[in-house]
């Protein structure tokens, strides 16, 4: 049902992208509508890394998953428990680079009804990895439609993604992995009954919203072959705050284009915050330096406790008869 | 005839038929279970007024009324939006997680027990629902189709039973892409059900404990005394030895704190009694506290204001005595709180120094700001200059296992130490499989308070994953003892060895350090700390003896 529901709003998104620009409202889903997506974007963005920015540390609670630096002569394992600051940002950059905390994955699995077995299970990390990477590769490349001229970086991943030379034109090949990693993690949400269980219609909607993008991107290229060069001069309008709107661009680019600047706009108030979550998360940022130096929590407060007087007050009399040294006779 | 609080009453065989599918029922509409052997008794309204803790009242979880106090959701709602402002974890957790699932099957308890509830992003979602519902724009509008649910009584009670079914022992966040700690999310939800009063009582019994009288058990200084002097006798028995008794001792160099628990249960006393042997034969000037008797702290499984309410006393104590610096003994949780949270809440330590080893001359920078050192660091360092004669063959009739401690092992890293140490006493050393063991470790089932009797089938299934990785190596090594540095441990493991092991015993590491060391002044040790014969040692001074008689050289070995 939940999952019905995402299907439903992003079939419905698309279409009303697509009919609305059909419907001559080319200005509204070409221009406004993307002017405002990206300025949610960015406002909403900010806002929430603002407001977690806001929100002290306070205490340095880094989860350890290594080896701490304490004797000389044993080694500390840096990028899973960092001593310091340098290695706080290789355990970082390996997280999120590299979805390591993932790559660890283990399934549990009880054998013969006896014996508990966790055997390494990388299909998680590798439909997440590579639909990252995928979709990062495809910015990269979307960037030709951005700036002219195209900067020589794009045009060698553009290079290196099509180097199997398939098809014309040639299909690029983060295109194909981007769409079956994420019917991957589309088929492992509802395949697992656990994971179906606890998904929410805002775990269904980026998938079938990153599906249909990708989709409809691929049907652009390589099905009905749209007007480029009017693409380009659209969305160069775009971004050198002077729009036009070409009148030979297909209503399905409009569609596509629709549903980018939903995911832009949904963004912020998403579980996509993972994005920028990820690089604040206290017990992966944090050196495991806690009795190195001392970290000071900005809203200490003082609180009652039970002193030491206190303590003898009520217990000096055993304390005596005990034979142990008191403060007051 | 067992009863539920008894291990006896569970069949194993039918504990492990663990029914992985969800309900048919979503899990907002599916309610909780209060099945005895499952949850924890309330906590006692005077152990609240004894900390002066808002709202205390008797109730019992099976009543249909909490006596929830008047304007509930205001106190909960006000709780959480104070709770968001001043945690970034918490207001992160609650924004950022995507549901993978990555976590599911990393539990103790969803493994032992296959309750989707139990999976560490549904526990957290018990909480996010209603965040999302009062705190996010998106929840205001769609309500549930945004994933958001009403704040009913009915909430309150799920978050009790699944609050006091997480040990806060980080096995989550290890997998978690984001680092999300179920030990955060547990953490601010216990603090929220503080604020209408619900506690359990094996948790804030012995927190009022340990404020009025310094340690959880409520031990009072007399009894402290005649604990260790008790002890003392049996260490006498054992090896001969007449060890001091430092308490309360002014101008000691160091002040050594270790948890309550292994004043009075056994293993755990043989550890304590390991602590007195080590540091007289290593000639340490130190001194215990009846003040701070207890390292452990209870209040983390209660509220960040407890734990340091309780922590407190540490350095405290430490001023008053005039120590130089402090040792800390073998404890899971209290090492969480001294490692992490210590420093932070009650230092600056300014009037110690910066912590060196008597023994060896090694300077702990590594505990310089916080000048607190954990003995497997400090015997670790002992054992490696050979300040310490080691006869390791003493405890070959052992075959032993590590069981990292979630604490130690998750939010400080010390997995060598106790591993170096472990090597240098003992000749048989087996480690359990690699995904059950050091930042991989599973919880022994009973930590963050929820070791009590009638939570029995829990702490079961939650040890299952444990009892079975020690069953392997039992099976596959013989492995006959269970090492850990944990005072919980060595109360709960018992339990579950017996269970899921039985024939593993469980030990301190620093009773088979004792145990190995070769005493200045011993006499023939013939039993182990435990009064327990030693197998082989008496027939072999015998043998020996009767060679040397032959050379004429009687008593020259002693």
């Amino acid at each position: 049902m939940t999952m019905l529901i995402a299907v439903g709003l992003v079939t419905a998104l698309f279409l009303v992208g697509m009919l609305g620009a059909a419907a001559g409202l080319q200005w509204v889903f070409g221009v406004a509508l993307p002017y405002l997506a990206v300025g949610m974007f960015v406002i909403g963005l900010a806002a929430r890394v603002l407001r977690w920015a806001n929100v002290p540390v306070p205490f340095r609670i880094p989860t350890t998953c290594g080896q701490q630096r304490s004797l000389a002569w044993i080694r500390p394992q840096r990028l899973e428990n960092p001593p310091d600051t340098p290695s706080v940002i290789g355990r970082m950059a390996l997280e999120i680079l590299g979805f390591r905390s993932l790559l660890r994955n283990t399934k549990t699995v009880m054998i013969d009804g006896r014996r508990l077995t966790y055997a390494t299970d990388l299909a998680l990390w590798a439909g997440a990895i590579v639909m990252h990477w995928a979709m990062l590769i495809a910015l990269i490349r979307h960037l030709r439609l951005m700036t002219n001229p195209v900067p020589g970086f794009v045009t060698l991943v553009e290079r290196f993604d099509g180097f199997f030379e398939v098809g014309m034109p040639v299909i690029y090949l983060t295109s194909v992995a981007f769409l079956g990693a994420l019917a991957y993690l589309l088929y492992r949400r509802l395949a697992i009954p656990e994971v179906r269980y606890i998904s929410l219609v805002g775990d269904y909607f980026p998938l079938f919203l990153l599906l249909a993008i990708g989709g409809s991107g691929f049907w652009l290229r390589h099905v009905t072959t749209t007007d480029i060069a009017s693409v380009k001069a659209l969305v160069l309008g775009l971004t050198h705050f002077a729009p036009t709107v070409p009148a030979s661009i297909s209503p399905l680019f409009f569609g596509h284009l629709f549903l980018v600047s939903v995911l832009l706009a949904y963004f912020p108030f998403s579980k996509l915050l993972h994005m920028p979550g990820v690089f604040l998360s206290p017990t992966r940022n944090l050196a495991n330096t806690t009795r190195i130096s001392r970290h000071v929590n900005p809203w200490d407060y003082p609180v009652k406790v039970h002193t030491y007087a206190e303590y003898e007050d009520e217990l000096r009399d055993k304390m005596i008869g005990a034979g142990l040294p008191v403060e007051k006779d | 005839m067992a009863t539920f609080d008894e291990p006896g009453y569970y069949d194993p065989d039918e504990l492990v038929q663990i029914q992985r599918h969800p309900p048919v029922t979503p899990w907002m509409e599916t309610p909780v279970d209060f099945r005895p052997g499952t949850f924890i008794y309330p906590g006692k309204p005077k152990n609240l007024h004894v900390l002066g803790l808002p709202h205390p009242h008797e109730w019992a979880v099976t009543d249909a009324d909490w006596k929830l106090p008047q304007g509930w959701q205001q106190i909960i709602l006000d709780g959480m939006a104070e709770r968001l402002s001043r945690y970034r974890s918490f207001q992160l957790f609650m924004d950022i997680c995507v549901r993978c699932g990555a976590c599911a099957d990393k539990c103790h308890f969803f493994i032992g027990s296959g309750d989707p509830k139990n999976m560490p992003v549904l526990r957290a979602e018990l909480l996010r629902s209603i965040y999302r519902k009062d705190f996010t724009a998106l929840g205001k509008v769609f309500g549930k189709l945004a994933g958001g649910r009403p704040l009913t009584e009915d909430v309150i009670k799920e978050w009790f039973y699944y609050f006091y079914q997480c040990t806060e022992c980080r096995r989550c966040s290890v997998f978690c892409p984001y680092g999300i700690d179920t030990a955060e999310i547990t953490m601010m939800g216990r603090e929220l059900l503080g604020l209408l009063g619900l506690y359990v009582n094996w948790v804030i019994e012995p927190v009022a404990n340990c404020y009025r009288f310094g340690n959880h058990l409520g031990i009072q200084p007399h009894g402290m005394v005649d604990t260790l002097e008790f002890m003392a006798g049996d260490i006498e028995e054992a090896t001969g030895i007449t060890v001091d008794l430092p308490i309360n001792k002014k101008g000691a160099e160091i002040l050594f704190f270790t948890p309550s628990g292994d004043f009075v249960a056994d293993p755990g006393i043989y550890t304590c009694m390991a602590y007195m042997l080590l540091f007289h034969e290593l000639g340490i000037d130190y001194t215990w506290s009846t003040y701070a008797s207890d390292g452990g702290n209870f209040g983390l499984f209660t509220s960040h204001e407890t734990m340091k309410r309780l922590n407190a006393k540490i350095y405290a104590e430490a001023k008053r005595l005039g120590v130089k610096w402090i040792l800390g003994g073998e404890c899971g949780h209290m090492w969480r709180v001294v490692h992490q949270y210590m420093n932070t809440m009650n230092g600056p330590a300014d009037f110690l120094e910066v912590p060196t080893s008597p023994v060896t001359g090694t300077v702990f920078e590594h505990a310089r700001s916080a000048k607190t050192v954990h003995i497997m660091e400090f015997l670790a360092d002992v054992i490696k200059h050979g300040k310490l004669p080691l006869d390791p063959a003493r405890n070959d009739h052992i075959r032993v296992t590590f069981h990292d401690s979630c604490n130690p092992a998750r939010g400080m890293g010390i997995l060598e130490e106790p591993r170096y140490v472990l090597r240098n006493v003992c000749n048989h050393f087996y480690e359990m499989p690699e995904n059950t063991i050091r930042e991989q470790t599973f919880c022994c089932g009973g930590g963050a308070g929820l070791g009590t009797d009638e939570n029995m089938e829990m702490r079961l299934r939650g040890g299952l994953p444990r009892g079975n990785a020690v069953r392997y190596v039992q099976e596959r090594y013989g492995v006959n003892q269970l090492a850990a540095m944990c005072a919980i441990d060595r109360a709960t493991l018992v339990t579950v060895c017996d269970y899921w092991a039985p024939g593993v015993n469980v030990t301190g590491i620093s009773e088979l350090v004792a145990n190995a060391t070769v005493f200045r002044g011993e006499k023939r040790r013939t039993h182990n700390l435990r009064l327990e014969p030693i197998p082989g040692m008496a027939d072999e001074l015998a043998d020996a003896d009767a060679v040397l008689e032959t050379r004429g050289e009687v008593g020259a070995h002693a």
